[in-house]
């Protein structure tokens, strides 16, 4: 069957099957820049926004979300015209492997939209899907509070 | 100590942006028409010969390429742990074996058009196996009349095969006997350390195709790209020249991936069909098909004399190398050798260890390589000492810790699987180390103030380290460096960055010889046919070793630059020359050249050649960093939970080349330490089935469970390693387990002798003291 999705703004259609998960659909497709292999939502490495709301896409049947707005990383910015928390996490040394740093950002972009001014607890609870092996978190978390800082200075995004 | 211009500050990672806007990068990030995908059979027996393998039906189904076994595949004997050569594992393993010995153990594998064809073929594949007793525990399987694992023809490097000995270490210094008698106290504590899982977020994968000349290209996620070259080449029977891997960027390693797991099977995929191969662990697999930390059991005995000064030490180790023995012997060797010169002060040493086969997964390399488990049970003993000669803890640690211009008999004695090196310790801020972390937790404040709060009861801990950079004499790396007209380089060397940051490193050491901004620095590292060969990442010894070698061949291009320069100058010597802001100064005569006009002219107008050069390193010597951590805890009395509250890490690993990354990397390790203190542990059914391979039932920590965390860097100028560093990236994944150990006694006085500290234990230990 044939499923369409709104990719970072894009009307995309792609030949999906029933029980096709978005993870897939999405790196099959060309949007390699989404990461993952646990088919089990629990590493967060796979989270894309769906509607505004991350998700793990390893989980999510495509066909479900048919029509959906997905936001992957290519999506908030780029080498060349980076989003606020991409640079934050680089100038905190928050990117260690880099292979959950799509996932966590996007989850803590979804949380800035919500919440602005997030508290520590905040930013903690919010990650918690996003298990990273490498950082400790510790400069993650300080990342997401220099791109508050960043995003109040700059302009919203 | 000499201010550096590039070293020590926080340049940004050179590779972060684009990770952080998912480039791909990764090794799976890489589609080739026509891949065929291969799924693995699995031993669901602990041990058993199999029989046959009927994979008719398999075979004939649409899409399915071929099936592998013992049957069609080379019977190599080798091993899988990615070490420099001749390898200290044994070889006791095939790419498929005829025995299993353990659940989970691969049997046969599937290669198909598609992931889905090959799963489903999986289930057509029939094996007959023929069952034999096994044996789990380390103990079980050294007695008499236990299974042998291993008894099968041809297999080297094991110390006694049929009494699954692996490896039998044992060094002494001083007399033992005589130690313990002249002590006035003597403890003594065993603590055992469980099974664990790496859990990078990026499970293993490996991709293999045919370049435009037939040779086979291996993209693959390793720490140790040359080793695999060599390995898959033995394990295929093929020239080292027929093969040339690449490592893209790594989502972590942490040591599973020092091992050559997939890339001989997606090999021997292509150069039997033509075609691309791909295989990737699923989590699952990554848990019990991978690799794991060697469980041990270590019996830590201390005597010292009343005023503290330590007169004997005695260790013994039982380790559990699972079905085979990969990293059994050099794992087992630095439970002593990374422990115990840290308390050199002891004259009577002795260190004893036995590597045992069992029907379990495979441990392996796994960040802290011994010593965390060495140090698990020493510390905790060290602590256990302290109170029956009634010194504080960290007095007594100060009375007997190794300090600058020392040496231990043991650092000769004992080496990763063969005898060391003898060394003196050049830099060691111990001491700093141990008075400020005390002060930043407030040691003298808060112990044994038992802090009450409802159920809840606070205690703190502490421990001291050392580790290695290196292994002396064995690890060696090399580095290319190419300069171009604008004045930038190419740096082109082996060193695996896996996430750690080295490649930015590497890019500061060069722009700090050679004058120029690191952003001018273009590195390239880790492709077996473009670079020269390095070691890989393991053993601490990226920035020292890897960065050793490129420090090594920016030192000969600068005097290649002085040399050209002192000829465009006209003058007799370029002895004084200086690099300023990318120009060579000489200071008598005043005159300077741009390193870009410079190169301008040998590429173009004078010379027409190019300036490069290249060198290696490989040291005489292993400086050890130093941390001493400090924790703060609360044990919660009613449910057994053990959270820290504040973690404190002061660490000495010589020049700090950039510090916000070497505090990542201190971070790091303290959670995965944290994770392997309190929740991680592979659980185990009673026929040896892992029955808790995901991430619901294996917790890692994750955001929520993070204590704050304060690392305190204290640089010393290390004479040995390139610009005065040292190493950082596994010595402090060796604290929580004892300074969490000893802030639990500090808090509940009960002594647990064996982790993971879950609330359970916690509660029959309460229980049990009461």
């Amino acid at each position: 069957m044939k499923a369409a999705f709104i990719i970072n703004g894009k009307k995309e259609e792609f030949e999906i099957a029933p029980g096709d998960v978005l993870l897939d659909v999405l790196r099959n497709n060309g949007h390699n820049e989404v990461k993952g292999n646990c088919y089990m939502g629990t590493c967060g490495a796979c989270t894309v926004l769906i509607d505004g709301v991350p998700k793990a896409s390893c989980t999510t049947l495509a066909a479900q979300v048919a029509e959906a707005e997905i936001t992957t990383i290519t999506g908030i910015g780029s080498v060349l015209n980076p989003h606020p928390l991409q640079l934050a996490f680089v100038e905190k040394g928050a990117v260690q492997c880099g292979y959950c740093t799509p996932g966590a950002i996007l989850t803590a972009y979804a949380l800035l939209r919500k919440n602005p001014d997030p508290s520590e607890d905040d930013i903690k609870s919010a990650l918690d899907g996003n298990l990273c092996r490498c950082t400790g978190y510790i400069q993650q978390i300080e990342a997401v509070k220099l791109a508050v800082k960043l995003l109040k200075e700059g302009g919203n995004r | 100590m000499k201010q550096y211009r590039c070293v020590g500050s926080n340049v940004r990672k050179i590779d972060a942006l684009g990770l952080a806007t998912g480039q791909p990068v990764f090794t799976d990030d890489f589609c080739l028409k026509d891949m065929l995908h291969i799924k693995f059979i699995y031993s669901p027996h602990p041990h058993a010969i199999i029989e046959d393998i009927d994979s008719s039906e398999a075979e004939k189904m649409p899409g399915v390429k071929m099936v592998l076994s013992y049957k069609n595949t080379p019977q190599v004997l080798h091993t899988t742990a990615g070490q420099g050569w001749p390898e200290p594992s044994p070889y006791d393993t095939c790419m498929f074996n005829k025995k299993v010995r353990y659940i989970g153990d691969r049997v046969a594998a599937v290669v198909a058009e598609s992931e889905e064809i090959a799963l489903e073929a999986l289930r057509q594949v029939k094996v007959t196996y023929n069952v034999l007793p096994a044996v789990f525990e380390a103990e079980e399987a050294l007695k008499e009349n236990a299974p042998v694992i291993h008894d099968e023809e041809g297999i080297q490097g094991v110390y006694d095969a049929k009494r699954n000995l692996v490896a039998h270490v044992e060094v002494r210094a001083g007399d033992i006997e005589k130690g313990f008698q002249e002590s006035d106290v003597v403890v003594e504590n065993t603590f055992e350390t469980q099974f664990a899982q790496h859990c990078p977020i990026e499970t293993h994968i490996a991709i293999s195709y045919l370049d435009e000349n037939g040779r086979i290209v291996i993209r693959t996620s390793t720490q140790v790209p040359f080793h695999v070259r060599r390995i898959v080449a033995q394990v295929l029977n093929v020239p080292v020249s027929r093969i040339r891997v690449i490592k893209p960027r790594i989502g972590g390693g942490f040591g599973s991936k020092q091992e050559i797991i997939l890339e001989e099977v997606v090999a021997f995929v292509t150069m039997k069909t033509g075609l691309p191969a791909r295989a990737i662990f699923s989590r699952e697999e990554e848990f019990y098909a991978s690799r794991t930390r060697h469980p041990m059991k270590v019996t830590v005995k201390i005597g010292a004399k009343k005023d503290g000064k330590l007169n004997a030490i005695s260790m013994y180790t039982l380790s559990n190398t699972g079905a085979y023995g990969t990293h059994g012997l050099t794992v087992i060797s630095n439970v002593g050798s990374k422990t115990l010169p840290l308390y050199n002060k002891a004259p009577n040493v002795e260190f004893v260890g036995d590597v045992v086969y069992t029907n379990l997964p495979v441990p392996g390399a796994y960040r802290g390589y011994g010593a965390t488990q060495g140090y698990a049970s020493l510390e905790q003993a060290m602590d256990m000492l302290a109170e029956k000669l009634g010194i504080d803890p960290v007095e007594l640690r100060k009375i007997n810790h190794i300090r600058e211009g020392e040496t231990s008999p043991i650092f000769k004695a004992l080496g990763e699987g063969r005898e060391g090196v003898t060394q003196y310790i050049q830099s060691c801020a111990l001491e700093k180390l141990i008075e400020l972390g005390a002060k930043e937790i407030g040691w003298l404040e808060k112990r044994g103030k038992q802090q009450k709060e409802g159920t809840k009861v606070r205690g703190i801990g502490m421990s001291i380290h050392m580790q290695g950079s290196g292994i002396p004499l064995v690890d060696m790396g090399a580095a290319s460096i190419k300069l171009n007209e604008d004045g930038s380089v190419n740096v082109l060397y082996g060193g695996t960055d896996i996430g750690t940051g080295l490649d930015t490193a590497v890019a500061q050491i060069v722009g700090e010889v050679l004058g120029i901004s690191p952003e001018k620095v273009i590195v390239y590292a880790a492709d077996t046919d473009m670079t020269p060969f390095d070691k890989g990442a393991y053993a601490s010894s990226g920035t020292f070793i890897s960065g050793g070698a490129v420090y090594n061949a920016a030192l000969k291009l600068r005097e290649t630059l002085f040399e050209e320069a002192r000829l465009s100058f006209g003058e007799i010597d370029s002895r004084d020359y200086t690099i300023e802001n990318e120009k060579i100064v000489s200071p008598v005569s005043g005159k300077t050249i741009s390193i870009s006009e410079l190169v301008y002219q040998t590429l173009y107008v004078r010379k027409h050649k190019q300036l490069m050069e290249t060198a290696s390193f490989v040291s005489e010597t292993s400086p050890p960093p130093f941390a001493a951590h400090f924790v703060e805890i609360e044990v919660d009395k009613e449910t057994g939970t053990v959270t820290p509250i504040t973690y404190v890490a002061a660490v000495d690993c010589g020049r700090v080349v950039n510090p916000e990354l070497t505090r990542g990397q201190i971070i790091g390790s303290i959670i995965n330490g944290i994770g392997y203190a309190l929740t991680e542990e592979c659980k185990f059914s009673d026929k040896g089935k892992m029955v808790n391979p995901n991430f619901m039932d294996y917790r890692i920590p994750s955001s929520r469970d993070i204590p704050e965390i304060k690392v305190i860097l204290v640089e010393t100028h290390e004479p040995t390693g390139p610009l005065g560093v040292k190493s950082v990236a596994e010595i402090n994944i060796n604290g929580p387990i004892p300074a969490i150990g000893n802030a639990i006694y500090d808090a509940i006085g009960v002594r647990l002798h064996s982790s993971a500290y879950t609330p359970e234990k916690v509660l029959k230990a309460i229980k049990g003291s009461i």
